[in-house]
């Protein structure tokens, strides 16, 4: 079978565009969204599984299938048009090269996802993981302009498009961003830039978490603009203790404004990161989300926090965590069970908490799902949503909870 | 329409709240476009949540079309129905139902004015940022469908970014709950999908929003410009250096000359070419220091003057002219046609040269009052419905004008939707297979497309239409 694919991919991308993975299976390298959609094509007359990998830096490359496809030849910035804040990217554009390309024309995309920095566009978009910027810039659906897909069938659909408003049909965008792979592969996307700021500080609080999380809703509710505002465990931090960080980017009487305003907040010790340390703080934030083979992330407002971290904490452990009070989010990375997950992701319903599974071996993607399950009626159009954008059901996406 | 279900939609929200008779319809043949006229075959006025339960329930056995409605005050013919569709109005949902100050979230039923819900917060600092111009009337139901703009999305993002749940009611009469409180999704962001299906998928009867703290400083520059094109480029040089004002609004001499004539007179310079209204809001420190920074830009780039407004009623003033500038149109004809498109900022000059062109080409009468930060344009061309040459060439200038806006890269609609008025552009920027995914999308909320019906895709150019009559 794995030959019968293989010489079908050659034929179909040539010998450059196939190979075979660690355990032998057929990969494609498609380099044009053209030669995406005839991978995914033929895969759906054959009733090929496929699995979609980027640089393998995220997801782990282990989803059953009969051919891999990986985007990682998608790598081109296609344009960035810095007088219009937006750039053209092909989806498995690794983000530290689009950061270097960027920051070449004095822009910026504001981002900073979890993960290695050769993480590619393509799998931040699928899986919507946000990072502490979220605060200020918001998740990663509004910096997603449009973008080309490459459905389970093969067919092209074009979203959204290069503007930065644009209500022209439905936003079938939202869909991707977030989809985890399952409506289809995502290609190439038009992005929102900003340009870079001028002043960027990192001041950092540390403390007993309790007193933090309470500082962390006065700095919330403070008349200050945060660009980032995050919560990080000790063993994150690489700390003693817990930590509060607060990141301010924009004009130099903006940024200085705030971190004047900030000193009396919280009654805490702040402490500003000297300016060559701060890319490095932030990297090790991200990176620390990798620090076990499970990420997952809670959906929780300011004053929910403390009690959702104590639920972690004691079903889980405390490990790897960052909580965004203001952006309402908490992530948490670390090892552990199907069924203690499940378990917390039952209590985290129970309190009108959604959980996300951002990342896991397949075992534990298929047994929780991403998403487990939905509220009442959602779970009937999220299935005809995937038929629609996967009639074969080809891509090998784990969306909810396998039957217990 | 028929006496049977005429009367069962009576007994679901009381006689009094249908409407059949054609007087009383006639409030309901039209919205903000002023080209289409359409007098639905009964209108109901549902009061909660469950009364739209029930009626969309008896629609759907029924199989009768029906149209979601807020105020009508829509710009693409979107709440506009045939005499075959029944009509939905929202109006009686208007209560807010909840506000969390320290969450910073309320939740408010379909019917309420957009305006209304700011009002209602602005004592606990508070406020619903998306501020069409519409908004003293609009519902932020209506807002939803559409994904409505205005003036300050430029910062601070359109509907999408500020709607975080919705109660929906599916056209066959079962609710679901998308999203959640905390603008994380259980599942795929269903909610980022619904807002802006121009009431397609179902009707939205809770929507929880995001509110903002009001800033604490306010500034708001009035500048004057020789040239369209010099205060176009005004507005990219703004841009360029990473200052994202709250909004930065461009009116040229027609527009101004028409506010000005009218009881909106804000005191903008008519002897200018344009004029552009920039405001910079956040902490005063900043906010003076960035002020410095674009009235330089703006210096440099060309501008006759730059004033600041002195007070809040000076500022109120200004903002009052650029708001109510589609009003003042009114006086210099009897209809106008609002038009909605975006270019790409950095194309914003050359574009308005080629508008000028049509404009002078087709001897017409257009103003321009628009989202310049954004490049979300409006030209709105004056005229009179009872002149069929004159319609015919706005007709004619309204797709050329379009024409050259998608040609640029932009889009054909920014903030108003596409609703009947643009199906016809839709093939200029989606393809047959895209066209197609829309519709089967749609049809996954609505497998009998029975919410409104006609809208939005172009069924005619989608793949499989195509294919279908390519087999016969």
């Amino acid at each position: 079978m794995s030959d019968v694919v293989h010489g079908r991919l050659r034929a179909l991308l040539g010998s450059a565009g196939v190979e075979r993975d660690q355990a032998g299976l057929p990969r494609a390298i498609p380099d044009s969204a053209d030669a995406l959609s005839l991978v995914c094509r033929l895969a759906h007359e054959e009733g090929w599984k496929i699995r979609v990998e980027g640089h393998g830096t995220w997801l782990p490359a282990d989803a059953p299938a009969d051919l891999a496809v990986s985007t990682r030849a998608l790598d081109q910035v296609v344009s960035v048009s810095p007088a219009d804040l937006v750039a053209t990217v092909q989806a498995g554009t690794p983000l530290e090269a689009l950061r270097r390309r960027l920051a070449d024309e004095g822009m910026w995309l504001a981002l900073d996802p979890p993960g290695r920095p050769e993480r590619s566009l393509g799998s931040v978009i699928a899986t919507a993981t946000s990072g502490p910027l979220r605060h200020g810039f918001g998740p990663v659906r509004d910096h997603v302009l449009g973008c080309t897909v490459a459905t389970g069938d093969g067919r092209l659909v074009t979203t959204g498009g290069r503007v930065v408003k644009n209500v022209a049909g439905y936003d079938l965008t939202k869909l991707q961003v977030g989809g985890f792979g399952g409506f289809g592969i995502v290609a190439e996307a038009h992005i929102r830039l900003r340009a870079l700021p001028r002043a960027d500080i990192t001041l950092i609080a540390r403390g007993p978490r309790d007193a933090l999380t309470l500082a962390a809703r006065d700095v919330a509710s403070a008349e200050l603009v945060p660009a980032a505002l995050e919560l990080l465990s000790p063993a994150l931090a690489a700390e003693a203790d817990w930590v509060l960080a607060v990141r301010f980017l924009g004009t130099d009487a903006a940024v200085q404004g705030d971190v004047r305003r900030l000193a009396p907040v919280g009654n805490l010790a702040w402490q500003p990161l000297p300016a060559d340390r701060t890319a490095a703080f932030w990297g090790l934030v991200a990176r620390g989300s990798q620090g076990g083979p499970i990420t997952l992330r809670l959906g929780v407002l300011g004053d929910g926090v403390d009690d959702t971290i104590d639920l972690l904490a004691h079903d889980l452990d405390e490990g790897l965590l960052s909580a965004g009070p203001g952006a309402g989010m908490i992530r948490w990375t670390g090892d552990a069970t199907v069924e203690r997950l499940r378990a917390v992701r039952r209590a985290a319903a129970a309190r009108e908490i959604p959980m996300t599974l951002e990342r896991a071996p397949w075992a534990v993607r298929r047994a929780l799902g991403h998403f487990g399950a939905y509220r009442e009626g959602v779970g009937q159009l999220v299935g005809r949503l995937r038929d629609t954008f996967d009639p074969g059901q080809c891509l090998q996406v784990a969306l909810e909870a396998a039957a217990e | 329409m028929s006496p049977a279900l005429i009367e069962e939609l009576g007994r679901i929200v009381g006689p009094r709240w249908v409407r059949h008779r054609r007087a009383e319809l006639k409030t309901y043949a039209m919205d903000g476009l002023p080209t289409r006229e359409s007098y639905p075959g009964v209108v109901v006025i549902p009061a909660s949540s469950s009364e739209v339960r029930e009626v969309v329930r008896l629609l759907h056995l029924a199989g009768a079309p029906f149209v979601a409605r807020g105020a009508g005050t829509g710009l693409s013919g979107g709440a506009v129905a045939d005499p075959e569709t029944v009509l939905i109005a929202l109006t009686r949902m208007n209560r807010i139902l909840h506000v969390d100050p320290v969450r910073r979230r309320a939740v408010v039923q379909p019917g309420v004015v957009n305006a209304r819900l700011s009002e209602a917060v602005a004592p606990l600092g508070l406020h619903y940022v998306p501020d069409p111009s519409s908004q003293a009337a609009c519902t932020v139901g209506g807002n939803v469908a559409e994904n409505a703009g205005g003036p300050h999305c430029l910062k601070y993002g359109v509907t999408t970014n500020h709607i975080v749940q919705l109660e929906v009611v599916l056209p066959d009469g079962s609710t679901v709950e998308l999203g959640s409180p905390h603008g994380e999704p259980w599942g795929p962001d269903l909610v980022g999908l619904f807002v802006g299906s121009e009431g397609m998928f179902g009707i939205v009867t809770a929507i929880t929003v995001r509110l903002e703290p009001v800033p604490a400083s306010v500034r708001t520059l009035l500048a004057d410009f020789p040239t369209v094109r010099a205060a176009s480029e005004a507005v990219s040089s703004v841009i360029a250096t990473g200052i994202v004002p709250a909004a930065m609004e461009m009116m040229d001499r027609a527009c101004v000359a028409a506010v000005e004539a009218s009881i909106y007179a804000a005191g903008y310079p008519t002897d200018a070419a344009a004029v552009l209204l920039v405001e910079l809001d956040g902490q005063p420190d900043a906010v003076e220091a960035e002020s410095e920074t674009v009235r330089a830009i703006l210096c440099e780039r060309g501008a006759r003057s730059v004033r600041s407004a002195s007070s809040a009623a000076d500022r109120a003033r200004l903002w009052q002219g650029r708001k109510k500038a589609f009003g003042a149109m009114g006086r210099i004809a009897p209809d106008l046609a609002v038009q909605d498109a975006v270019v790409p900022r950095s194309a914003l000059p050359d574009i308005m040269d080629r508008i000028a062109e049509i404009r002078d080409r087709h001897g017409l009468s257009i103003s321009n009052v628009f989202h310049a930060g954004d490049g979300n344009l409006h030209p709105n061309i004056s005229f009179d419905r009872g002149d069929p040459d004159l319609v015919h060439r706005v007709h004619v200038a309204c797709h050329e004008i379009m024409a050259v806006c998608v040609a640029a890269g932009g889009s054909i609609t920014g903030e108003h939707g596409v609703g009947s008025d643009k199906l016809d552009y839709m093939p200029w920027i989606f393809s047959p297979e895209t066209l197609a995914a829309m519709r089967a999308v749609r049809r996954v909320f609505d497998p009998a497309e029975r919410a409104n019906p006609g809208k939005v895709v172009p069924v005619h150019a989608c793949r499989e239409w195509r294919a279908a009559r390519g087999a016969q």
